[in-house]
């Protein structure tokens, strides 16, 4: 495990490198590893994580006119998504979980496609081979065996890329996650845990789930952990890629906990006022992700109001596309029922089809009868 | 008599039931502070406070595997499982320790566990929220499996079901949770029907149409619309899957000679194949046509904009109907 001695944070044990109030420090373990993050890229991450929350803004705006059935918001994980991601690399496999949707639009995931799983339209909106990230897991923890797997099989074939298993506080619960880790770390696995703690398993407080600090786990298992500021993107970042360096040089599996915070909803189906308090709500405010980065920047001079109304105009359009790509989205043709369940043909699912065709079409005979009647009538 | 919904009908059962029994604990994800993502078990932690209602971590395995735990000593456990699809972490357990433990040990030791799953579709949700996993425990010799499709049923189902000494799952159709009716919290269970015993709910003499939980209401009103068009259904509400109480559905089927039976579930080896080989076997010499099953497909559940053609509903069970009655029907013309 790293030192997660830390004087820079006002938090013990949470690696951090932005303050919440938007001052530097040095972290002595993680500030190595973005040491060449200039204020260029830094005004980028900046630009990820406002368009990443318009994203959030909008699809959660769009539940709420009633064009998705559900939405799982992001508020206040933006520098835990965002500094995660851009941590890797393009052939780096990433496995999610419902929540990362910030994620999969910066691995240039089709805006209507992500929509069409919250609007019900598809179970999956992109293809996991073109971005290299499968798609949305709803089964708690099940990701982090397939990211090991994956993970495994990268090894088996020489290759130096890494797997990334995304996972909540909730998971480490699951069975499945404990697991991985054993399987991780008995074969050496190049993979990253990357947990987002945002203390909230629907009504649940992290502390039912975890008795100590999540990070803590990790190293009984044998695998090198760190705790981070899950509201820092460049703690994020650094730990990341403090991760994938282990990964690719053959160091093994790593395990990060992101200490963040839910700021919305567990989906737009759940009443957080039943479980929580506004104190919690107005502290974890306060450490905001992305204005602590507005305020560094601003006060490095890197971020003027022309600038800020750049940014806010790209994550408007952003937020345009989202909206008509999702209203756009077709309803499926009835009959995509039967499609994809095998690769091939099946004897029983073919003859259900084929009486469901029928069934259709005796619709579709009643109904072209009624408008020929109705046509003769006027 | 109250006007309850059905979820008001099981929070009113398990209420009765953790006054009646100081034994009966609940376990479930999110079921206290918050009272459920259903607000089943809503007030229950402030009532009976946090040792008797808790909010467990997310494990479902460790729900279940808990409770075995907690039933050698004593306790009456009810595992809340969150959503049918979220069922399979807890699936070992079930299946290899709380189905086997009574034979296993001789009968020495009891698994009086009730594990509580909201199931079926129709309520607009992403993967895994929708599935109908029943025939997976009614394949399961040890355990005692049930639907209710009404608040009168679910309250006195569900005390009978802590009752029971034998494990029960308790099937919950949430698409009509908003559903209300009339029910007698002061019953008295000695005098209620047995939990395993189906119920005719509306008689007929043409064709008897079987099912359980969701569709109980979607078979009266497809039973409304064939009386409109002169065809008299009986439907006969299941009850209990495990095990099925088939004197009345073979009393039935040898007066109309005609059986459907319909349910959200798959067709292959669902229970609609258990209760057709059944029936033909008692009632053969009195069946005047081949049974008919109208079900969910062979398909994973569907994303939510095409749920509403994966799951029967009126027209495709008075399609049905057609088909056992020989009258025009999708099918009309083809062999086999």
């Amino acid at each position: 495990m790293l030192d997660t001695s830390s004087d820079s944070g006002p938090q013990p044990g949470i690696h951090q490198i932005i303050a919440a109030d938007g001052t530097l420090h040095a972290d002595e373990v993680l500030s190595p590893f973005v040491a060449d993050v200039n204020d260029d890229q830094l005004v980028q991450l900046y630009r990820d994580m406002v368009v990443i929350r318009r994203i959030d803004t909008e699809a959660t705006a769009l539940q709420r006119q009633g064009q998705l059935a559900l939405w799982p918001p992001m508020l206040g994980q933006e520098a835990s998504q965002i500094g995660s991601v851009r941590a890797l690399e393009e052939d780096d496999f990433i496995f999610p979980t419902y929540r990362e949707n910030g994620v999969a639009y910066c691995r240039g995931a089709d805006l209507a496609g992500i929509m069409s799983t919250w609007r019900g339209t598809a179970n999956t909106g992109w293809d996991p081979h073109e971005f290299n990230m499968a798609t949305p897991q709803i089964i708690i923890g099940a990701q982090t065996l397939h990211a090991t797997g994956y993970a495994m099989g990268l090894t088996m074939d020489g290759k130096e890329s890494l797997a990334i298993a995304y996972l909540g506080d909730g998971a480490t619960s699951q069975g499945d996650v404990h697991e991985s880790m054993v399987f991780a770390a008995s074969f050496q696995a190049p993979v990253i845990f990357f947990c987002q703690n945002n203390h909230w398993a629907i009504s649940e407080p992290v502390g039912l789930q975890a008795h100590s600090p999540i990070a803590g786990r990790a190293p009984g298992y044998g695998i090198p952990s760190v705790r981070v500021d899950g509201n820092d993107v460049l703690a994020v970042l650094a730990a990341t890629r403090w991760a994938g360096a282990r990964a690719r040089s053959g160091g093994g599996p790593s395990f990060i906990e992101a200490v963040t915070y839910r700021m919305g909803a567990h989906t737009t189906a759940d009443d957080p006022t039943r479980y929580r308090g506004v104190t919690e709500l107005e502290e974890w405010g306060a450490k905001d992700p992305i204005a602590r980065v507005r305020a560094l920047l601003t006060a490095r001079g890197k971020l003027d109001a022309g600038r800020e109304a750049e940014i806010a105009a790209q994550a408007d359009a952003v937020a345009a596309e989202l909206r008509a790509g999702c209203i756009n989205l077709p309803d499926p043709d009835p009959m995509a029922l039967f499609d994809n369940v095998y690769t091939g043909d099946h004897a029983i699912l073919d003859r259900q089809r084929d009486h469901f065709a029928r069934y259709l079409s005796g619709f579709a005979a009643t109904e072209s009868a009624t408008t020929t009647l109705e046509g003769s009538r006027s | 008599m109250s006007k309850l919904t059905l979820t008001q009908a099981i929070n009113a059962g398990l209420r009765k039931a953790m006054e009646d029994d100081p034994k009966v604990v609940l376990l479930g994800e999110d079921i206290g502070t918050l009272g459920g993502v259903f607000r089943v078990t809503d007030g229950l932690m402030k009532d009976f406070g946090s040792h008797r209602v808790i909010d467990t971590p997310l494990a479902e395995s460790a729900i279940i595997g808990t409770a075995v735990g907690l039933a050698y000593r004593g306790y009456r456990p009810v595992c809340e499982i969150q959503f049918d699809g979220f069922i399979y972490p807890g699936f070992d357990q079930i299946v290899s320790q709380v189905a086997k433990l009574h034979v296993r040990t001789h009968g020495k030791v009891t698994m009086p566990l009730t594990i509580r799953v909201p199931f079926g579709g129709g309520i607009g949700s992403p993967e895994h929220h929708s599935e109908s996993p029943e025939a997976y425990f009614v394949h399961t010799s040890g355990l005692r499996v049930i639907s209710a499709s009404n608040p009168q049923d679910a309250y006195t189902m569900l005390r009978q079901a802590i009752e029971c000494d034998d494990p029960v799952l308790f099937f919950e159709p949430k698409r009509r949770y908003h559903s209300k009716g009339e029910v007698d919290l002061d019953a008295d269970l000695s005098c209620a029907p047995a939990m395993g015993a189906a119920r005719v709910v509306s008689a007929g003499t043409d064709a008897t149409l079987v099912t359980y939980g969701p569709l109980v209401p979607t078979a009266l009103d497809a039973a409304k619309a064939a009386a409109d068009d002169g065809v008299s259904l009986e439907v006969i509400d299941l009850r209990s899957l495990s095990p099925i109480d088939y004197a009345p559905i073979v009393e039935s089927v040898r007066r109309t000679g005609r059986l459907v039976v319909t349910h959200e579930a798959s067709e292959t080896l669902g229970l609609g194949a258990e209760i057709v080989a059944a029936v033909t076997e008692r009632c053969f010499n009195y069946l005047e046509a081949a049974p008919v099953r109208v079900t969910g497909f062979d398909i994973p559940y569907p994303p939510s904009k095409l749920e509403k053609h994966h799951l029967p509903d009126l027209d495709r069970i008075l399609d049905g109907v057609d088909r056992v009655l020989g009258r025009p029907n999708s099918l009309s013309g083809l062999e086999g």
